[in-house]
């Protein structure tokens, strides 16, 4: 049972280790992370902030871009290319290919995350900053923001086309980071109709912003440890749920 | 015992908008005894790959009864039983022949250790020997079709279940194949696989199912069949007047001079040839015709029409049911 999680995991995690276009989005997020030593010199104000400020946005788009790119083709790809039928065929029950693939997923986040944050550590050490607990703990949020991310696109995945589910997936996250607004709205709002449902919307929807500790990271303001505990929780329950119905749908799916 | 028994099968798809319901498996009633080549023939379009999906559970099944070794197909245990061998495989590109063959034995809960020499075995057996490290982006269809073979036999099944094993096999490459079913059944194994390839049905199937738009036409052991289907005589003779030989049989052809005879049974026989003799004509040939898997099969495409066509074909004989 372990075994074959494990075994369709690190075949998961080889396909994204094998492939070009991985190594380009690492690249690129590297690449960027570095180039924000040239817009420290433009702007005025605290170098080592902008440095930071600059560089970890650029580390976190390139990972979100390669969650979403990787988890939309994933299973898309092997009902398409028929290589799902030589592992369903066998003793392996649907369960266990999606969390297999979920697992192989988050493998490879977690080494592109790892590769671009200690390139990123070496970097601030050589340009004077010290070492910076928060910056872990912010890698590691982004990490948890990941891990929703590609359950979120595993979940579009395991029905509909690449194509919608990269507009689905990028819709919600782009939602999942101002979901304040809802909130918001729930105050203006007089119909309760709407007021539940905006309510409900609220609960349904990924709330990212828990995951985003930038502002305090790069301000050097303080966290609150219960905030950080909740998000882990939030982060856990939400992607559980998620996995669960993508179970729930694979398991109906007629493979022609 | 019955390694595989299909009940009642029937299988619909819907179209895009779930307005037509397409009805493509009919009612499919098979049974494969253990130890046999069950050859599953039908042409295109047919439901021999819709039939095996739903073997597999990876097309669920609207109504029947699936069992293998009488347990449901659909079960674990069933599924760690059979080797499978997809219609036009298709593997992870990005891995080697060898690392394919470690991945699918880890899918059955055997580490690599317990299957290196058998991996090494496979893929001597398939004739990959020399490939093994290549990826497979680079490896040409038949190639992928014999790993394909290698990865269904990975873990010694006794049922194995190949669905066109001898698409994109070269003739030798489909000798080797016949001969390793032929193999595989001498260890006691069974084996279950689609085609319409007949030739190679003939030589080595012992049961064949014919299916035919969903439904299963004929279903029965080959000698069976064939022994049961029409057997006429043909007698060739020459040197006799047309005149003459309508007076002997009506029912003949010419062909290059000589004229060919059709006798339904073998009771006319001596009679007939001893007329021709008398009427100063030679004969050439007697020859019992048997019926072929090709006649079973041509027949059952055109159910309406004679039984036997062509021009070599005689018109008496009809269909044997
Ligand atoms: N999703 C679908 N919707 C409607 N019809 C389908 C669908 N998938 C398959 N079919 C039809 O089911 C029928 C049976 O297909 P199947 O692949 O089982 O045939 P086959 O006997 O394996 O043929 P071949 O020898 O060509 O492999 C075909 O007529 C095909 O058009
Ligand atoms: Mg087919």
């Amino acid at each position: 049972m372990k075994m074959k999680i494990k075994a369709i995991a690190v075949n998961t995690f080889k396909e994204s280790a094998r492939n070009k276009m991985f190594y380009l989005l690492v690249f690129f997020g590297i690449f960027f992370a570095l180039s924000s030593k040239l817009i420290s010199f433009l702007t005025l104000g605290d170098a080592m902030k902008v440095l930071k400020d600059t560089g970890l946005a650029a580390i976190n788009f390139f990972c979100i871009l390669i969650a979403i790119f990787t988890g939309i083709n994933l299973i898309y790809k092997e009902i398409e290319k028929k290589t799902l039928f030589n592992i369903l065929s066998k003793p392996v029950s649907r369960d266990q290919f999606i969390i297999g693939k979920f697992l192989g997923l988050a493998l490879t986040m977690l080494t592109a995350l790892a590769a671009m944050a200690v390139i990123f550590f070496l970097f601030v050490l050589a340009n004077g900053g010290g070492f910076d607990l928060k910056i872990i703990l912010y890698f590691f949020m982004l990490f948890l923001e990941l891990l929703v991310i590609v359950a979120i696109s595993l979940f579009f995945s395991s029905f509909t086309t690449p194509i919608l589910s990269f507009i689905f997936t990028v819709s919600l996250y782009l939602i999942g980071h101002i979901m304040w607004t809802f909130n918001e709205f729930k105050m203006i709002l007089r119909n309760p109709f709407w007021k539940y449902l905006t309510q409900g919307l609220y609960y349904l929807l990924p709330n990212l912003d828990k995951f985003n500790i930038k502002n305090e990271v790069v301000l050097n303001t303080a966290l609150n440890p219960w905030t950080i505990f909740f998000s882990v929780l939030y982060a856990l329950a939400y992607i559980l749920a998620l996995l669960a119905v993508t179970i729930l749908i694979f398991r109906k799916r007629d493979f022609q | 015992m019955k390694a595989l028994e299909i009940k009642g099968l029937k299988k619909t798809f819907r179209s895009n908008f779930l307005l037509k319901k397409y009805h493509i498996l009919k009612g499919i009633n098979l049974s494969v005894e253990k130890g046999e080549i069950y050859g599953f023939l039908g042409p295109n379009g047919a439901g021999k790959t819709t039939t095996i999906k739903c073997v597999l559970g990876l097309l669920f099944a609207d109504h029947g009864e699936i069992l293998i070794d009488g347990q449901p197909a659909a079960s674990m245990a069933s599924r760690r039983r059979i080797g499978y061998l997809p219609e036009n495989p298709f593997f992870y590109d990005y891995l080697s022949a060898r690392e394919l063959l470690f991945f699918s034995a880890s899918l059955f809960n055997l580490a690599a250790d317990e299957v290196r020499d058998r991996v090494a075995a496979l893929i001597h057996q398939v004739g990959l020997s020399g490939h093994q490290d290549l990826k497979l982006r680079k490896f040409s269809k038949g190639m992928i079709q014999r790993l394909g073979l290698a990865q269904a036999l990975i873990h010694n099944p006794d049922f194995l279940i190949l669905d066109e094993p001898f698409s994109g096999l070269d003739p030798i490459g489909r000798k080797d194949l016949r001969t390793l079913i032929l193999s595989l059944r001498e260890q006691g194994k069974t084996i279950f696989f689609s085609s319409h390839i007949l030739q190679d049905m003939e030589m080595m199937v012992d049961r064949v199912g014919i299916i035919l738009n969903g439904s299963m036409r004929r279903d029965g052991k080959l000698s069976e069949l064939i022994s049961r289907s029409t057997q006429y005589y043909e007698i060739i003779c020459s040197h006799i007047a047309e005149k003459e030989l309508a007076k002997i049989q009506t029912n003949f052809a010419c062909r290059d001079g000589q004229y060919s005879l059709t006798l339904p049974s073998d009771s006319d026989i001596n009679q007939v040839v001893e007329s021709i003799i008398h009427n100063n004509g030679r004969i050439v040939a007697v020859n019992p015709v048997k019926m072929t898997l090709e006649d079973i099969f041509f027949n059952e495409m055109q159910p309406h029409r004679p039984a036997t066509t062509g021009p070599h074909r005689p018109a008496t004989t009809g269909d044997s049911r």
